[in-house]
């Protein structure tokens, strides 16, 4: 038989342990009644900034970093409030997010789809983030917007150009402002037939990822449609440094054009090895040899320095463009940190603001009602023209600048002229377009 | 008890409690107080904790045993990564059919590379094994993006099979209805904790795996495996052959990575191909080291420590600097700020490394070795306060 020894304090004990035990499920149910993810509660609301800080594309994702605390500091209502000014829709007012205070969480990518979610993950888990703004590189862009789509927050992309981002990757939770790569091939292909002649024959770089492969596609289509032959498209790992072993080989395979389908730190390497290799001296089939650069960047010029004279190639935007939002954008960036805005600092302030606004007009934070706020929204006044976010597909349509390095350039900034300006029309195409068909962007996911 | 000497057993149930308390333990700061940013209790670095934990305890019954070093451990991470997404995108989000399969397929990797780079020993072998790892980074990246997806990553598309997906069940990983990625929250006083599913699922399988390694350390083939590590050539005399130990110690090892692969992408149904890359293989290894290679805690404090500076010190940026230091006048502010940054943000590699050279240079047993340096020193003064007029006698 056992024994118990039965005391006062005892009881006492058993009886507290128990009530808290009882007691344990009820603060579970109190706490998980928020309607949506990270919905806000107090004073502020954390937006997440996440950004490569390191590898390839690292120069973009400072600059990236400067834009979006700019935007952060007009949404507050420091500053001279840049492009609020400006834009076309009135409802920020200069006082927060529906009244709330923005703070802000950064993140560093290292241009790598894993610690791009981490990163993601542990803004959204610990630091409350209701939307992830940033990625540069469309393999991060579109592995951080598959999880914000599982996670219910809205995620605004900053620069990806992918063709995939919102075509076969495309997803409700997600928006993107940058434009693509089929978009730089309508706007470049007639530019570079009436500069090099219709009789060409061009070899691809590209890199080798989501980027590389839809954007390599989209220009040889178009280019092949006024007439082009495309001899080779070789592919190059985007860790590479050096590109020497595959610039060597296009000297003897009778291309007269090269087009290089690299972005940032790769871009500056292997623009400058063709150089080197003296490709832009080369006279093949009696036409001088001509390289494009498709997508384009002030920061890659700079670190290109005087190898990018000449080169063709295409830009979502510019800080030389003279229309109002572009001028007060230039101007608060300008006097905040010492230097001209690149096009991916531009595409993440724009993004930062769209979603401000949009959480303005839908009168919540709720990622649903956000996202229907922002589709089939025109707008204008954000240095692009008047620009539509497309509800099929959740792109902007804008227009497209078609760029040239300059010959003397007078600073360390000013190294890129403005060639033409391809109207809005001209690179729009069908939602299932073969290029972007095959996604589907499912239901908006409020967590 | 479970076969253990109460030594191992205390240890086990130490880490046991450890483990399931984390949610608390790693969030000793109330959540709006200026030292919330270093609480380290949310379910995406826990589970990472418990993973990395698994993936160091599995390096170390390789190096920590036989002293091989291995340079490609992220391959196996890897392989098991795919494995899962895989049953993703062809059965359903259910883990249970991915995780057998992702410890299967990294088993059979590791005894192809392993019978081939087992042939060497020493510094031959670690090159093998870098040179197979960084060939599956390679082939995953580029040549088989049509079974890797490449730099994008693996992941499961509306449009993927999944035929024994049910009308009503989760879009996301789970277990038998057990959805990974949701979790309940306990708001005590100022204090969050949050409970997480796949944190626990996590959690559960590194005891179990945790018990496994303590009783390969303490089995007649873990001590035929620090024979082979003291001396191979010995072993070989006595008429012993030392290959088929090193390589059941090396697949055995394979398994724990494709374990912690396939339960990385149990926690988030997406497989990069970076996993594989050598930097990954380096990581793991600086874990166990740091931790204390060869013994049974060093690799999960090792993985813990590594895991909290990527995750913690990688997202301090000036302006939180700034909020710490704003108590102090302007200039001297934006100078402290300015002596700091190299060391937090983009710069926590820095401070990492200057970590571990500080612990390879003054604890060369890892951090386990100043564990048991404090102890002793605790020890030692309560030993001097009980006897202080001992006096030794003289020789």
């Amino acid at each position: 038989m056992s024994k118990t020894n039965m005391t006062r304090r005892g009881v006492l004990k058993t009886g507290a342990v128990a009530g808290a035990g009882v007691a344990l499920p009820t603060i579970f149910t109190a706490s998980s009644a928020a309607a949506y993810t990270n919905e806000p509660t107090g004073g502020s609301v954390t937006l997440g900034f996440n950004v490569p800080q390191t590898g390839p594309y690292a120069d973009e994702g400072m600059d990236e970093l400067r834009a979006q605390e700019l935007a952060v500091e007009h949404l507050n209502g420091g500053g001279d409030g840049g492009m609020m000014n400006t834009f076309s829709s009135k409802a920020l007012k200069g006082n927060g997010i529906l009244g709330k205070k923005v703070e802000f969480v950064t993140g560093d990518t290292q241009t790598k789809s894993d610690a791009a979610r981490a990163s993601a993950k542990s803004m959204i888990e610990k630091d409350g983030a209701i939307m992830i703004n940033g990625g540069s590189s469309s393999g991060v862009a579109i592995a951080v917007q598959g999880l914000c789509q599982d996670a219910g927050v809205i995620f605004m992309a900053g620069l990806t150009h992918s063709n995939d981002t919102t075509g076969k990757d495309k997803k409700a939770n997600g928006f993107r402002h940058f434009f693509n790569g089929y978009m730089s091939g309508a706007a470049l292909a007639p530019v570079l037939a009436s500069a090099y002649g219709k009789d060409r024959n061009a070899y691809h770089l590209t890199a080798d990822y989501t980027w590389g492969w839809t954007q390599q596609e989209s220009i040889a289509a178009a280019t092949e449609a006024m007439g082009w032959n495309t001899v080779n498209n070789v592919l190059t790992p985007l860790a590479s440094t050096d590109f020497s072993s595959y610039i060597a080989p296009v000297l003897n395979s009778g291309a007269d054009v090269l087009v290089l389908n690299h972005y940032g730190g790769n871009m500056v390497n292997s623009l400058t090895n063709a150089i080197q290799f003296g490709l832009r001296d080369k006279v093949v089939n009696g036409k001088n040899f001509e390289i494009v650069v498709p997508l384009y960047s002030e920061l890659m010029a700079a670190g290109a320095g005087e190898n990018v004279q000449g080169v063709i190639g295409s830009m979502n935007w510019n800080w030389q463009l003279q229309d109002e939002g572009s001028k007060a954008f230039v101007k608060s960036f300008g006097e905040k940190y010492g230097r001209p805005p690149s096009n991916s600092a531009h595409t993440c302030y724009v993004q930062t603001m769209l979603y401000a606004d949009a959480c303005e007009r839908a009168g919540t934070f709720n990622p649903c009602g956000v996202a229907e706020a922002l589709e089939g929204f025109e707008f204008d006044g954000m240095g692009n023209g008047p620009t539509l976010y497309r509800a099929d597909d959740h792109q902007c349509f804008k227009d497209v600048l078609v760029m040239k390095g300059k010959d003397n350039p007078s600073n360390e900034y000013d190294t890129l002229e403005i060639l033409e300006v391809t109207p809005r029309a001209q690179v729009e195409y069908a939602p299932d377009h073969p290029m972007f068909a095959g996604g589907d962007l499912g239901s908006c996911n409020a967590g | 008890m479970l076969g253990l000497n109460k030594k191992d057993m205390t240890l086990l149930i130490v880490v046991t409690i450890l483990t399931l308390s984390a949610p608390f333990i790693l969030n000793p700061f109330p959540t709006d107080s200026a030292m919330a940013q270093f609480n380290a209790g949310y379910p995406d670095l826990m589970q990472r904790f418990a993973i990395f934990g698994i993936f160091a305890i599995g390096f170390n019954l390789l190096f920590g045993l036989t002293g091989y070093l291995s340079f490609g451990h992220a391959a196996f991470l890897g392989v098991g990564s795919y494995s899962v997404v895989w049953m993703y995108k062809l059965l359903d989000y259910n883990v249970i059919w991915g995780l057998p399969l992702a410890i299967v397929t990294s088993g059979i990797f590791a005894l192809l590379i392993g019978f081939v780079s087992m042939r060497r020993s020493g510094i031959y072998f670690s090159i093998l094994t870098l040179a197979f790892a960084q060939m599956s980074f390679n082939l995953a990246y580029s040549v088989l993006t049509p079974i890797t997806n490449g730099e994008t990553g693996l992941q499961v598309y509306n449009n993927d099979p999944q035929v024994l997906m049910g009308a009503n069940e989760a879009s996301s990983p789970h277990l038998f209805g057990l959805v990974m990625n949701s979790s309940a929250k306990v708001g005590v006083g100022a204090w969050e904790f949050t409970f997480n599913n796949g944190y626990y699922f996590c959690g559960v399988i590194a005891i179990l795996v945790f018990y496994l390694s303590i009783r390969i350390f303490r089995s007649p083939f873990g001590m035929m495996l620090r024979a082979i590590k003291s001396n191979q050539t010995r072993m070989a005399y006595t008429g012993l052959n030392p290959r088929p130990y090193t390589l059941a110690a090396f697949v055995i090892s394979g398994m724990y990575a494709g374990l912690a692969g396939g339960l990385l992408a149990s926690m988030d149904p997406l497989a990069g191909a970076e996993r594989m890359q050598w930097t990954a293989s380096g990581e793991v290894v600086l874990m166990t080291i740091l931790g204390g290679a060869g013994t049974l805690m060093g690799p999960v404090l090792g993985a813990g420590f590594i895991k909290y500076f990527e995750n913690i010190f990688s997202k301090i940026n000036d302006t939180v600097l700034h909020n710490w230091f704003a108590f102090l006048p302007d200039g001297l502010e934006d100078f402290v700020v300015f002596l700091i940054h190299p060391f937090i943000g983009k710069g926590w590699h820095l401070t990492l490394g200057i970590l571990f050279m500080l612990v390879v240079t003054f604890l060369p047993g890892g951090l386990v070795e100043g564990g048991q340096r404090i102890a002793a020193m605790i020890k030692r003064t309560k030993e001097d306060e009980d006897t202080p007029a001992k006096t030794e006698p003289a020789e």
